[in-house]
């Protein structure tokens, strides 16, 4: 045979044997061993929820407890640990996981690209990601129990935990190094893979939210893997990083923390914007208004959430020229955040608008994340906030910008994108129940804790003086209704799993974006030619 | 005294209204708004809150506003049709950008006199240390030889264990109550030294405005001056998370005139 007949023939064979060898393998190997970036996409999701479900359980356990004065369910240091792990749990288990994979599903679909780019990598991340939270979650097994010093870890309080410290410290890393390799095979499929024609600045919101989701996390985690190995050899190596009597400062891991965790929060909240800046045009019908300030406006954020990492820390005491450098710079955020916000409605402006389901969350999102701006701004002023500070009042700004913000944008994505993935449109009565029911319950339960904060009740108790009674019950009744109405959520998915009426390439009145231009379901392989723009 | 002339600068009307309304107005309102207090300080915070919470409240309702004019204006049920060639608007973009920039300095302007004010620690009259344990505070009155424990009371101590059968709600000032009260003239500037003996505690009674980190190995300070007609019995807690017990080491702090006060630190002084 002549060499370029081999050439053919390895061709041909490989066209012929392309359904059998691409396709997904049946049963659980599917799931050990794929590396398409929908099934990853679909394991991070499912984790995800779980992780949400796990978290929320913690949630009510809190939740139960601070019903009435007094200690009626648990210990003062197992509510400690709940406290600790919930947020841990929900941060690195819940919202970042989900985000990820709406990015894995989404990002190849947006640019058009065949998959991410470093397919083995992004396995790879998962698994480390779910053993990680195996690692963190059986600290609740060991002596002394789990981690129990609040998730900012702060020394030296968190060097008195038990077996659960080098647990914990290592989950951290683990996580910490998922993210890392999540974040670079964003970037290098967002700069590499990107259908040609499509510039940075056609690029949808979504990715673009993500790329620099992206960045912020490549920027941070370092710096948080070294604080908390800091924490680890002055535990075991007797080094003095944070302890005062070695030369050390206890406030230096408070600056090396929230160093990467104002960037975090924005690392939980830009993808959100990215989903909402993706709905609100479809339901109003016409394109978003102002893309390029979009745009800068998602890069200044994330700029500036880099030099406002003291806020959260006005009390530790330090200079008059310092507090007034943080006050500013964290109010700054508020301008490119506005645009934002000014943005989405002026997008409705002179719209057709609809409200399907991802539309209301969309739109919930936008009305309770700017609350939780609204007290954010109050927060960022220092005088206020020597009251403010480390009370229920800062529990209800960060539990608006986290619930009715980032998780009802995560919401809003999956009503939005599920039917591209399931190929099933999903049951609307049972998602408008599940929307009403959320949104009035997340208000019943976070509403009435600025109160209890501006009234005086300080965080993390798991007993109050009696004055704070009627409005901790009040906020436990939204708890269990929120709680309760995610139920809704799992049957929803479920059933549009398995079935339903089919949905249409373009699911919606008005698709804008190559993810509509596959079929839904999205085959298991998609542009593996790269898609024409036009 | 210097006292009494920073109390006389207040505007009579201002303080004859305040003795009027601060009682009803407490009683409805300390369950939902952040308190008044007892001191410059807190009256200065008191008032940047409430600037803050209605500058907030009047964009809120412009922007929701807007919002929800758009949801109900332009429905696609009631026929509207979308203007897709509204996409960009440099003025009006320019316009949302610039104008929040100057309100938001603008709102910042007012809290630098009063935080130069809350760093200013001179002029005190007595200094207090205040050490913070795994879960009690110890105060220490500097340079008049008497120092104390001050731990949560033993009614709420007992009712506050898992099974204990008491109602909290029979217990008085459930939480909020000390065995040994820190005892403090009213109308002096008092400095107090923070810092801790094991993890990071923060002292705080709201009524006071103030919170400031207790930091093992390290010393913060801040001020306190209650007002000279308001003696009475302040409560507060530790805000830091600082382990198993932190809802469990209360402040008490009571505040005397100066005469009653020497009197009684004079009697602390015969009993160390």
């Amino acid at each position: 045979m002549r060499p370029d007949e081999v050439t053919n023939m390895a061709h041909g064979n490989a066209a012929a044997g392309h359904g059998d060898h691409h396709g997904p393998p049946k049963g659980v190997m599917r799931w050990l061993t794929t590396t398409n970036h929908k099934d990853i996409g679909t394991m991070y999701l499912v984790f995800s929820l779980a992780m949400f479900l796990f978290g929320g359980v913690m949630a009510l356990l809190i939740r139960a407890e601070l019903f009435q004065p007094g200690l009626q369910l648990v210990d003062p240091g197992f509510y400690n640990q709940l406290t600790t792990v919930h947020a841990l749990v929900m941060v690195f288990g819940a919202v970042m996981p989900a985000t990820v994979g709406l990015a894995n599903w989404m990002i190849p679909l947006q640019i058009g690209a065949a998959d991410m780019a470093l397919p083995r990598m992004n396995l790879f991340s998962f698994w480390l990601l779910f053993f990680a939270f195996v690692l963190l979650i059986s600290t609740f097994f060991v002596p002394g129990g789990a981690p129990a010093a609040g998730w900012t870890l702060y020394p030296p309080l968190v060097l008195q935990t038990g077996n659960a410290f080098p647990m914990a410290i290592f989950a951290i890393h683990l996580m910490g190094a998922s993210s890392i390799m999540g974040a670079i095979n964003v970037i290098v499929t967002i700069v590499n893979m990107r259908a040609p024609g499509m510039t940075l600045l056609k690029m949808p919101l979504f990715s673009w939210s993500w790329l620099i989701t992206a960045y912020l996390l490549i920027a941070v985690m370092p710096v948080f893997a070294g604080g908390v190995t800091m924490l680890l050899t002055d535990y075991y190596f007797h080094t003095s990083f944070f302890n005062a009597a070695g030369g050390g400062d206890p406030v230096l891991f408070q600056h090396v923390f929230w160093f990467f965790g104002h960037p975090e929060v924005y690392i939980m909240i830009l993808p959100a914007f990215g989903i909402v800046s993706e709905i609100i045009p479809t339901f109003s019908r016409k394109p978003i208004f102002g893309y390029e300030a979009m745009v800068y406006a998602i890069a200044s954020i994330a700029f500036l959430s880099f030099i406002v990492w003291a806020h959260h820390m006005f009390t530790v005491g330090m200079p008059l020229a310092g507090q007034l450098f943080f006050t500013l710079s964290t109010m700054l955020i508020a301008v490119p955040t506005g645009v934002k916000v000014f943005n989405w409605t002026t997008t409705m402006w002179r719209g057709s608008l609809s409200f399907e389901p991802p539309m209301l969350f969309a739109l919930a999102f936008l009305f309770l994340f700017t609350i939780g701006g609204f007290s954010g701004l109050m927060l960022a002023i220092v005088p206020a906030d020597f009251q403010y500070h480390d009370t229920y009042f800062v529990v209800a700004h960060f539990h608006y910008v986290l619930v009715p913000g980032a998780v009802f944008g995560i919401m809003a994505a999956v009503y939005y994108w599920l039917p591209k993935w399931t190929g099933h449109m999903y049951d609307m009565t049972i998602a408008k129940w599940h929307f009403w029911l959320t949104a009035i319950f997340v208000n019943v339960l976070f509403f009435p804790q600025h109160f209890l904060g501006l009234a005086g009740m300080q965080r993390r108790i798991p007993d109050y003086p009696t004055q704070f009674t009627d409005w901790n019950m009040v906020s436990s009744i939204g708890g269990f209704g929120f709680g309760l109405s995610q139920l809704l959520f799992v049957w929803l998915i479920i059933r549009c799993v398995k079935g339903g009426q089919r949905a249409t390439a373009g699911v919606w009145d008005w698709p804008h974006g190559l993810e509509w231009t596959v079929p839904s379901p999205a085959p298991y392989h998609t542009f593996e030619k790269s898609p024409e723009l036009h | 005294m210097s006292i009494v002339k920073r109390n006389s600068k207040l505007p009579a009307a201002a303080g004859a209204l305040a003795a009027l309304t601060t009682v009803p107005a407490r009683a409805d309102w300390s369950l939902l708004n952040m308190p008044k207090g007892v001191s410059e300080l807190s009256r200065d915070i008191y008032d940047m809150h409430m600037i803050m919470l209605w500058i907030c409240l009047a964009i809120a309702v412009v922007t929701f506003g807007a919002m929800i004019y758009a949801m109900i204006r332009f429905r696609k049920s009631r026929g509207a049709v979308a203007d897709t060639k509204l996409l960009h608007n440099a003025r009006l973009e320019a316009a949302w950008t610039i104008v929040p920039t100057i309100i938001l300095i603008a709102m910042a302007i007012p809290s630098v006199d009063k935080l130069i004010k809350i760093e200013d620690m001179s002029g005190s009259k007595l200094t207090i240390k205040v050490t913070g344990y795994q879960w009690y505070w110890h105060y220490e009155y500097l340079g008049r030889g008497v120092s104390f424990y001050s731990r949560l009371a033993r009614s709420s101590d007992l009712a506050r264990q898992r099974g204990s059968g008491i109602d909290p709600n029979t217990v008085d000032n459930y939480l909020l109550e000390v065995d040994k009260p820190l005892v403090v003239p009213t109308g002096t500037k008092i400095r107090l030294l923070l810092t801790a003996n094991d993890v990071i505690h923060a002292w705080w009674v709201p009524d006071f405005g103030m919170k400031r980190d207790a930091i093992p190995g390290f010393m913060n300070e801040m001020w306190v001056s209650v007002d000279a007609d308001k003696p009475g019995t302040y409560r507060g807690k530790c805000a830091e998370l600082c382990g198993a017990d932190h809802g469990f080491m209360p402040i008490v702090v009571v505040a005397m005139p100066p005469a009653e006060f020497e009197a009684w630190l004079a009697q602390q002084e015969l009993r160390q």
